[in-house]
Parts: C-alpha cells; sequence; structure tokens
C-alpha cells in the first residue's frame, strides 16, 4: 500500500496480503467470500470518488 | 530531400479522444505542426506527406505500426519525422515505434517527445529529441525539430547538445580520474549536501494524473487487470515469473468462476500456494460476475489482462501501463481494478 501511494496509484484500496490481495485464506470459504464482495464493492466506490493525489479507501470492517 | 511526417489524430484535426480509434491515413503535404516543421526547413526539403493515425488504434490494434509503415515508405522518404508527441503515452509509443521500424529498414527516422515519455525507450536506433511537456510547448519544441533534422539532413550527427535523448549511442572516452576516487567525490558531495550528483541516474516515477471519476457504474464497462501472473495452467504463452517483457489477456467472456486446477499464478515473487488453492484470490471473476448480474456494473470486460509485477523495470511497467488503457479504452472498458501483489 505504501509501494502504491509512493508510485502514485490515484485510487487504492488496501488488501489483506501480498498473496491474496482479492482473498484472506485465514477464514473459511463464505466469510472469505463475503470479504472479496466487500472490497470489490470498495473498489467500484472508488472508481466513482473523485481524487487528486493517491487516496486510500480503507473497507470497513463487517 | 523528401520528408514523411506522422502524427496523430490530435495534431492531424481529425478529432480528440473520441477519434483515437482512427485508423492510418495520409494526406499530401505538411498538416498541423509539419507546416512550421517545413518552413524552418526550407526550400531545400519538402515534406512530401502526413501520415495520421488514431492513438489507440497505433498502440493497440494488431498491424497498426506496419500499416502506419507502409503509407510511409511508398512516399519513398529521406527521413521520417514524428511527433512531437510531449508527454501523451500512446502517442509517443505510436511515434517510437513508426521510428524505430523504419529505421530496421534503413530509412532515417527522427522522433520528439519529452524526456519523460515511455515511447523514449522504445524508439530503438531512432534518433529521439527532446520536446516539452504539453502542446503549448509546441513552438520551441518544433524549433529543435527542425534544427536536428537540418543536421541529420546534412549529414551531420544529432548529440545531447542538439537536444537528443534516450539510447544516444555511447562512446568510449577517457576520464582523468579511476572509479574508485570518483565514487568518493560523489560520496563527499552527498555528505556535503548535493543530493543529485549522479553518474547512475535512477528511473522516475512519473506523477499520474487520476482518471476522472466513473459517472454511472451501472452504465460502465469494468475490466480486471492484474500483475499478479494468474495464466491458465499450462501457462500456454510463457508469461515470465519475473522481469515481464509482456502481458497476456485471456478470455473470461464465458466463465463465471476460474477454477484451481485450471489457472495458476507463474508469479515468482511470492508464495503461490494460496492463489493456486483460489485464483479468485488473484482475479476476483466470481463476484465481478455477481455485481454484473445484480446491474451494479454495466458489464464485465471480456478479458482480463495480465503480466507479472517482480522486478519489472519501470520503462516496461510504463509501457504496459499505457498500453493496457489504450487497449481497455478501444473495447469500451471505462474502470479498471488492478489486483496487486
Amino acid at each position: 500500500m505504501s509501494i502504491a501511494s509512493r508510485v502514485g496509484a490515484p485510487r487504492i484500496v488496501p488488501t489483506k496480503g501480498i498473496p491474496y490481495p482479492a482473498g484472506d485464506p485465514s477464514v473459511g470459504t463464505n466469510e472469505e467470500r463475503a470479504w472479496r464482495r466487500r472490497l470489490l464493492e470498495r473498489a467500484l466506490e472508488a472508481v466513482c470518488t473523485p481524487v487528486s493525489k493517491p487516496t486510500v479507501f480503507e473497507v470497513e470492517a463487517a | 530531400m523528401r520528408i514523411v511526417h506522422y502524427i496523430n489524430q490530435f495534431f492531424a484535426g481529425v478529432g480528440g479522444e473520441d477519434a483515437a480509434g482512427t485508423p492510418p491515413s495520409r494526406t499530401d503535404g505538411a498538416v498541423g505542426p509539419g507546416r512550421r516543421l517545413a518552413t524552418l526547413l526550407g526550400d531545400d526539403h519538402e515534406v512530401v506527406a502526413t501520415v495520421s493515425c488514431g492513438d489507440d488504434h497505433a498502440t493497440s490494434a494488431a498491424g497498426a505500426i506496419d500499416e502506419i509503415v507502409s503509407l510511409i515508405r511508398a512516399e519513398q522518404p529521406d527521413l521520417v519525422v514524428a511527433g512531437p508527441a510531449f508527454t501523451s503515452g500512446r502517442y509517443g509509443l505510436a511515434c517510437a515505434r513508426v521510428a524505430a521500424a523504419l529505421v530496421a529498414e534503413g530509412v532515417p527516422a527522427v522522433a520528439a517527445m519529452h524526456d519523460e515519455n515511455p515511447g523514449v525507450e522504445e524508439a530503438g536506433a531512432a534518433v529521439v529529441v527532446r520536446s516539452g511537456a504539453v502542446a503549448r510547448e509546441m513552438g520551441p519544441s518544433i524549433d529543435r525539430l527542425a534544427a536536428a533534422v537540418a543536421r541529420l539532413l546534412a549529414g551531420e550527427t544529432v548529440g545531447e547538445a542538439d537536444g537528443r535523448i534516450g539510447k544516444v549511442p555511447r562512446r568510449n572516452v577517457l576520464v582523468e580520474k579511476p572509479a574508485a576516487e570518483r565514487a568518493v567525490d560523489l560520496v563527499l558531495a552527498r555528505l556535503g549536501g548535493d543530493r543529485s550528483a549522479t553518474e547512475v541516474p535512477l528511473p522516475r516515477f512519473d506523477p499520474v494524473t487520476p482518471a476522472a471519476p466513473v459517472d454511472d457504474l451501472s452504465k460502465t464497462m469494468v475490466a480486471l487487470v492484474t500483475e499478479g501472473a494468474l495464466v491458465p495452467d499450462e501457462n500456454p504463452d510463457r508469461l515470465e515469473s519475473a522481469r515481464a517483457t509482456k502481458w497476456l489477456r485471456y478470455r473470461i467472456q464465458d466463465r463465471d468462476s476460474l477454477p484451481a486446477g485450471e489457472f495458476r499464478s507463474v508469479h515468482g515473487g511470492f508464495s503461490t500456494v494460496w492463489a493456486n488453492e483460489d485464483p479468485h484470490r488473484i482475479v476476483p471473476l466470481d463476484v465481478a460476475r455477481e455485481l454484473e448480474r445484480e446491474g451494479l456494473i454495466g458489464g464485465l470486460h471480456d478479458e482480463y489482462l495480465v503480466t507479472v509485477g517482480n522486478g519489472t523495470s519501470v520503462a516496461d511497467a510504463r509501457r504496459f501501463g499505457v498500453e493496457w488503457a489504450a487497449d481497455l479504452r478501444r473495447s469500451g472498458a471505462r474502470a479498471a481494478i488492478l489486483t496487486a501483489t
């Protein structure tokens, strides 16, 4: 995430870990899928939001 | 001498982004910025034709560069000029590739663009001359370009003093001090507060202008792209596991999921155990399809784009970015989710 900001990615959604940007192997299948859905919904909110510099869009806890 | 000028759809007066998909075409004589170029070059030289192409078409349609080159070649030019492309990535890549292809065929070619244009790295053996960053700097940019062209047409070389950038051919020179002494000098300079003295400039990250926000998601086609190296299990196109030189596309049009065993990550920079257990951890097709079905997004792009982000050079990464943007724009995608590892 700090790298994404530093290289100038305009809209950044933090995830759980490098090897699984759209998942979370530490939880059960259904919970992981729900997390992925929240990630994508947040990413879509991000693309609908005006930004002028690298901006982090945290996913709120369930 | 006969000169052919290559420019994009914008400077040819065809149109802006709406016309970026325009295929190549030729016009007699000089057009747009070529007129000033022709004036500066004087009566000994003539801009016999202008070839133009839309930036999206030039950088992402198969065979576009060949088509442009053959239109130019048909004019039997003594020299070809491309640009100036300023900091426009797609335009710069097109100018660089056209110039590189011509030089490879033995036709002298000069491209003009800003130092940070990704095209600088793609120009092969062609001469690249510095331009300003934005079209507002057209005047001085054309002046410098015309001067370089005149030198080349006179059989002279163009060097850094003439505004040459990119791969200036290396020449051996004799320096006074050995490397060890120069290194110590640089350390001392740094301790003395000089933060910029170097013999090896590092790549710079460009400022990125954020895209305008999407208006209405329910009418927007969204693309999934990744540098997580997810490919069909056999890796049929041989994506590298590090230091990527290419990116690939895979069709997902008729898929709702990417099952384990059918797709895997060949990324060499992290353990791929979790990715291979469930490829959606890299490319979230399952959920994206669900969002499409529920109408939250207007559609999902037919393909996902993929490369490997592992020790990739800034120059290659910049090129992939420009090509992805052009490719997605051409296919109608207006937003992308890039999963990064």
